[in-house]
């Protein structure tokens, strides 16, 4: 059901053998996820009955469907890193702050430490490693490469997907339009000006 | 971070009910409440996800005029539709100058008034004397760092500011946050919101445990406004000092004039005694600043931020230049 793309490295097949311990990737066409009781116990309160931990919920990632089931404190970036083992997406302030944990959710990049796990049942995850299309790089990818936007790499699986969300949201007019809204991806490096010049030119490829 | 247990919200009614439980707090960007449950500011036992009720997103046009924007609009919704962006470019300019676009992409218009003080002590890591952290033990900003707190409105018992960028044009605009609660639920201005520390040291807003901002109102029309955002760097970062200047002019004369002041006091600054002034003035005399001058006769400064005195000053006077630009 779920296919790898790519020849098997030491990180897929760590990936895949934890995907089976921690969680089941399931066919797209089955129910929906169900949420599973536990703060009924004790309690006559049918309002209290209503909420769960731990909660299940089903999120797709990267074209393939997951059920989790978690503790509602986790983030959907420790679910990424700790329960799927995609570590592309890097944990830096874990507070909102960097901009290194950008995945796009439904489309929209968002901060993975800002969003609860638990909060994502039916939302549609992409991260660093579901824009390659087999062994073709993304065009940003590709551009990152190109432009040498990167030195130690740490941030820039979040300023890649952020720079995908950023084209497809058209905020590509200017040099100054790029750093503005590429603000929220932090390089300690400061590769600023080659990574703005990627997003350019992966934007002029993409109209 | 503690754990707590989550139910999703079906209605505003349902969230209500939910929220009316103990410990009980709602969660829609999450980008303000996943922050206070790491550093312990905030310990709730259950979260109430109200991101999944329908019909609380989105902008209309009322049809005894303004607009009614949907509390779970995000940031960036709000900030580039039509009706905003043409209509309230104060409102448009002051939310895309907040944050980063991912967190604009999650924070919501009826979240963002929520946010609480940036204040390093109210923030801290280990327990330090914060009266609004731990009612009763103090200000440690009063004579530490301060260099970005209050100027305005401050007591002995807090020196913090509201950092949130809209809640300062949504002051200048006369905005109302229209809320439910199991009573019923009620209009709130947009600049009596927040909670002076002489009220209340210990309080944000005026907002009850259990009660729901579902939308925000704004009035006419109030296309000559502006937003100007001082600080540290260009992006990304909360404001030093902000205006807010919402004009009505004829030629150049200003007709009535609205202006608030961000990151000053613990509630977006009204500058009446300016505004009052400006009517009948012309745009680029010398009474412009002698108005201007006159907001601020009631201005503080703490043992280290004299500077945002003038800075504020200054930033109101460029940004009615900024206004009656539009």
């Amino acid at each position: 059901m779920f296919e790898r793309r790519s020849t098997v490295s030491r990180r897929d097949f760590l990936c895949s053998s934890a995907l089976v311990a921690g969680s089941a990737a399931v066919p797209a066409s089955t129910g929906a996820a169900e949420h599973a009781p536990t703060d009924v116990a004790g309690s006559a309160d049918s309002l209290a009955g209503r909420f769960h931990a731990p909660v299940t919920v089903r999120v797709e990632i990267n074209d393939v469907d997951h059920v989790l089931t978690l503790e509602p404190r986790v983030t959907l970036l420790d679910a990424l890193r700790e329960r799927l083992q995609l570590t592309g997406t890097k944990k830096g302030c874990n507070r909102g702050e960097c901009g290194a944990c950008t995945v796009l959710m439904d489309g929209q990049r968002v901060n993975a430490c800002l969003v609860l796990a638990a909060a994502t049942d039916g939302r549609r995850i992409t991260t660093i490693e579901g824009l390659a299309n087999g062994s073709r790089l993304h065009p940003v990818q590709q551009a990152f490469i190109e432009h040498d936007a990167f030195q130690c790499g740490f941030c820039t699986s979040g300023q890649i997907v952020s720079a995908v969300g950023c084209i497809a949201e058209g905020h590509t007019g200017s040099n100054m339009e790029i750093r503005e809204w590429m603000s929220g991806n932090i390089c300690r490096c400061s590769a600023y000006p080659q990574i703005a010049a990627a997003v350019e030119a992966a934007a002029k490829e993409s109209t | 971070m503690r754990d707590f247990s989550y139910a999703q919200a079906t209605s505003r009614g349902d969230a209500v009910a939910l929220l009316q439980l103990p410990d009980t707090m709602a969660l829609a960007g999450g980008t303000e409440l996943l922050n206070w449950t790491r550093i312990g500011i905030a310990e709730p036992a259950r979260i109430v996800d109200i991101t999944r009720i329908p019909g609380m997103e989105g902008v209309e046009a009322l049809s005894e005029g303004g607009v009614r924007i949907g509390a779970l609009t995000t940031l960036n919704d709000a900030a580039q539709h039509p009706l905003i962006r043409d209509a309230y470019p104060v409102l448009s300019q002051a939310i895309l100058k907040s944050a980063s676009a991912q967190i604009r992409n999650l924070a919501t218009v009826g979240g963002n008034p929520l946010q609480r003080v940036r204040c390093p002590y109210f923030r801290a890591e280990e327990p330090t004397p914060c009266n609004k952290r731990d009612p009763g033990s103090g200000c440690a900003a009063l004579h530490g760092i301060n260099e970005k707190q209050a100027i305005f409105g401050w007591t002995e018992d807090c020196v913090a500011v509201h950092p949130a960028d809209a809640p300062v044009a949504l002051a200048a605009l006369d905005a109302v946050y229209v809320t439910e609660d199991e009573s019923g639920g009620r209009r709130i201005p947009a600049r009596s919101f927040h909670v002076l520390p002489g009220e209340d040291p210990t309080a944000h807003s005026v907002l009850r445990p259990g009660e729901l901002i579902t939308g925000i109102e704004i009035g006419v029309a109030a296309p000559t406004s502006a937003y100007l955002k001082i600080r540290e760097r260009e992006s990304y970062e909360y404001a030093t000092v902000s205006a807010a200047v919402v004009l009505d002019i004829e030629g150049d004369v200003i007709r009535r004039a609205a202006i608030a002041l961000g990151s000053v006091a613990m509630r977006p600054w009204r500058l009446d005694e300016t505004e009052k002034r400006l009517v009948g003035q012309r745009l680029g005399s010398a009474a412009i600043e002698a108005a201007v001058d006159a907001g601020f006769a009631d201005a503080r400064p703490l043992s280290a931020n004299a500077y945002k005195i003038k800075l504020a000053r200054n930033a109101a006077l460029r940004a009615i230049e900024l206004a009656a630009r539009n």
